[in-house]
């Protein structure tokens, strides 16, 4: 057991150490201290617990959505709509959390549970549009997500325009003190949440017949429609699963950390999840630490910033080469002379869905 | 299917037909207003380069067996190196050429990921994207002034006809170079070896190893010429069309050529019809929201593009055929 998670964990942490590695020698080809900074990151993550508590608040919507990436993966889709449908799940969380009135912990579930619908709703389309019409859910989704960036645009700065304070921002009001979700100590309960997501997902993907359909489409959609699994229906599910997945994160993130939905609070999360997916080759529970990780990255950013005067850009960067890595596993393994084992390597449907 | 042979003009026949409703369109609402139908037209054109050049990228690299999803990202990092270059040596010329050179070589990196290491196509694309946001991110600095754009060149004679001389013949150079490429390209994949043995590795790759190709060659050559095309559209957005560098200009771009190129079957000359319908809608809506004639919320304007992309991949089903052997690595014996 301990032999097999060291072996499927050592190339992740081989990338992540060689990307940070790389990234120093950028920061020191800029002119910068590489140590300097890389401290200043880590105290900024894990100094104390205010710092703790930053890298939980970053991680949690990133478990959400590197779940959602994941389980499509999972049936061979590429879900890189996480970030459309996670702002649409934020900002619908934020008007129910505004406009609402409610008891609090029904408020927060009605909330969390309205932002997730419409998370659904705009995964599963284009899960039916891959469907019905052969439309690639690559191109789809990733169209979806421009649309939703303007949508919730023209939303915050039009119809739901916070008007205190003369209405200089766009943005949609604070949410009710019965809708925010609360925070213990350094843990925020969003978290919680995210590692109870996790655990189902883990659940529903090896332990139901639903997710045997779900893995067997993903490895071989002619011998899952042979074996009489309904394909269109995994396809169009695992969409409206994942779709859920991210809008629940966009709604734990405006509930539990923003309080509100502001443009440009919200960027960057649903692509961050691919990342992620792929650092912790899509297994649910390995999506937590790489979350963590990457959350202390963003945590740690500011402080950085302040004590090394290093842009905070440098964090994508490594992010970049982190994926890089993990995707070419081959370079890793013959950075360190390790031998490949026949581990399943991750195919996506291939083609423009006209087969 | 009857494989009787017909007359190039009834083969054509849908074609010709638009081209007929289109030109009388045209001349049609350049009588009613000249100087609107050449503002439309002109800008229809100037949004279908950026395009256009992507769906050329992306076809070279499928039609030899390899989708391109990172075509965004090449473009992205071509104009921000463009740009700098533009900013830092003043010479139009080198920002060009660094642009096209950016775009090669993230195509070489994605060859090299996706035809020798094998990674899924569309992984390695997505990885070329990020690593472009992120660089482009890292290095970008507020208030750096560019050092001029590229201007047009009016043709003489040509460009006194009415309505096309305008809008077709006093352009800055990469648009001259684009219409230029779209032909090139066209004949290199249909009328020479070279595009021949590009299409035989894109539809049966294991076949044309038996005769002999070179697989992997085929497609390294061709996953970086697309580079440097996709690389030309993000010089084109830095020093022709805006002037200066914005985070993640390129908007989507990158992913709407994708679309273009299966409107256009993957042929180059299609794939430029169907970059002038996109750039029309915009121009179009552009010139109707300048000239206060409809009221839309801009965000509405900028939904656009990405809608039409979802319709045209959506009302395709069944219409087109990629290249057999696209997305599926190589593998020798």
């Amino acid at each position: 057991m301990v032999r097999r998670v060291l072996r499927a964990t050592l190339v992740p942490v081989l990338a992540v150490v060689v990307a940070l590695l790389i990234g120093a020698a950028l920061l020191h080809f800029s002119g910068l201290d590489p140590w300097k900074a890389y401290k200043a990151l880590f105290e900024g993550a894990f100094g104390n617990l205010r710092a703790w508590k930053r890298t939980f608040e970053k991680a949690t919507p990133l478990i959400f959505s590197g779940l959602a990436v994941a389980f499509a993966f999972r049936a061979g889709l590429f879900n890189i709509g996480a970030q459309g449908q996670l702002l649409l799940g934020s900002i619908t969380a934020a008007v129910v959390g505004y406009m609402v009135e409610l008891p609090p912990g029904l408020h927060v579930a009605v909330a969390l549970l309205a932002g997730g619908l419409v998370g659904a709703l705009y995964g599963a389309f284009p899960g039916v549009l891959k469907v019905y019409t052969g439309a690639h859910e690559v191109i789809t989704t990733i169209m979806l997500n421009y649309i939703a960036i303007n949508l919730t645009d023209y939303l915050a700065d039009g119809p739901l325009k916070d008007p205190s304070g003369g209405g200089v921002v766009a943005r949609t009001p604070r949410i009710l003190e019965s809708a925010s979700l609360p925070t213990w100590g350094a843990v925020p309960s969003g978290f919680l949440l995210a590692i109870l997501l996790a655990a189902v997902t883990y659940w529903l993907l090896w332990r139901t017949t639903y997710g045997f359909e779900i893995r067997t489409v993903g490895q071989n959609p002619n011998a899952a429609r042979y074996a009489g699994m309904r394909v269109a229906r995994v396809v169009g599910s695992t969409m409206l699963l994942s779709g859920l997945f991210a809008g629940l994160g966009g709604a734990v993130e405006t509930l539990g950390v923003v309080g509100r939905f502001q443009p440009g609070f919200h960027a960057g999360l649903g692509f961050e999840g691919i990342t992620i997916a792929l650092l912790a080759k899509n297994n649910p529970f390995a999506i937590i630490p790489a979350s963590l990780l990457v959350g202390a990255m963003k945590a740690g950013t500011s402080r950085m910033q302040f004590v090394a005067d290093v842009p905070k850009e440098i964090i994508e960067v490594i992010l970049a080469l982190m994926l890089l890595f993990v995707a070419a596993d081959h370079v890793i393994r013959a950075l360190v002379g390790l031998r490949e084992k026949g581990e399943e390597r991750l195919v996506l449907t291939t083609g423009w869905g006209s087969h | 299917m009857a494989w009787r042979r017909h007359p190039w003009w009834y083969q054509n026949r849908s074609t010709i037909v638009g081209l007929g409703v289109l030109f009388a369109t045209l001349v049609g609402a350049y009588v009613y207003s000249p100087q609107m139908t050449e503002a439309v037209l002109a800008s229809t054109l100037r949004q279908s380069i950026p395009l256009v050049l992507g769906a050329l990228c992306g076809l070279l690299g499928e039609r030899s067996g390899v989708i391109n999803i990172g075509i965004e990202g090449q473009m992205l990092l071509a104009a921000f190196v463009a740009f700098l270059m533009n900013v830092y040596t003043a010479n139009l010329f080198l920002a060009v050429l660094s642009g096209i050179a950016v775009g090669a070589l993230l195509g070489l990196l994605l060859a090299f990921l996706a035809v020798t290491l094998k990674v899924d196509q569309i992984i390695a694309g997505t990885i070329i994207n990020i690593f472009a946001f992120g660089l482009t991110g890292y290095y970008y600095q507020v208030g750096l002034q560019t050092k001029g754009k590229l201007t047009p060149i009016a043709i003489p004679l040509l460009s006194e006809l009415p309505l096309v001389g305008r809008v077709l013949f006093d352009n800055p150079p990469i648009t001259y170079a684009t219409l230029l490429l779209i032909f090139i390209v066209h004949f290199v994949l249909f009328y020479t070896p070279w595009g021949l043995r590009t299409r035989a590795v894109g539809e049966h790759p294991r076949a044309a190893d038996t005769l002999g190709i070179n697989v992997y060659l085929v497609r390294y050559v061709n996953v970086i010429v697309g580079g440097m095309l996709a690389g030309l559209a993000g010089a084109f957005l830095t020093l022709e069309a805006v002037g200066t560098f914005e985070r993640l200009m390129t908007n989507g771009r990158g992913f709407v050529a994708l679309a273009v190129m299966i409107f256009g079957r993957w042929n180059p000359i299609s794939a430029w019809g169907a970059a002038m319908l996109f750039g029309f809608a915009t121009a179009l809506q552009t010139q109707l929201q300048f000239m206060e004639i409809i009221h839309i919320p801009h965000q509405f304007i900028g939904m656009l593009p990405y809608g039409l992309t979802i319709a045209v991949l959506a009302g395709l089903r069944g219409r087109t055929r990629p290249p057999a052997a696209v997305g599926r690595p190589y593998e020798k014996e």
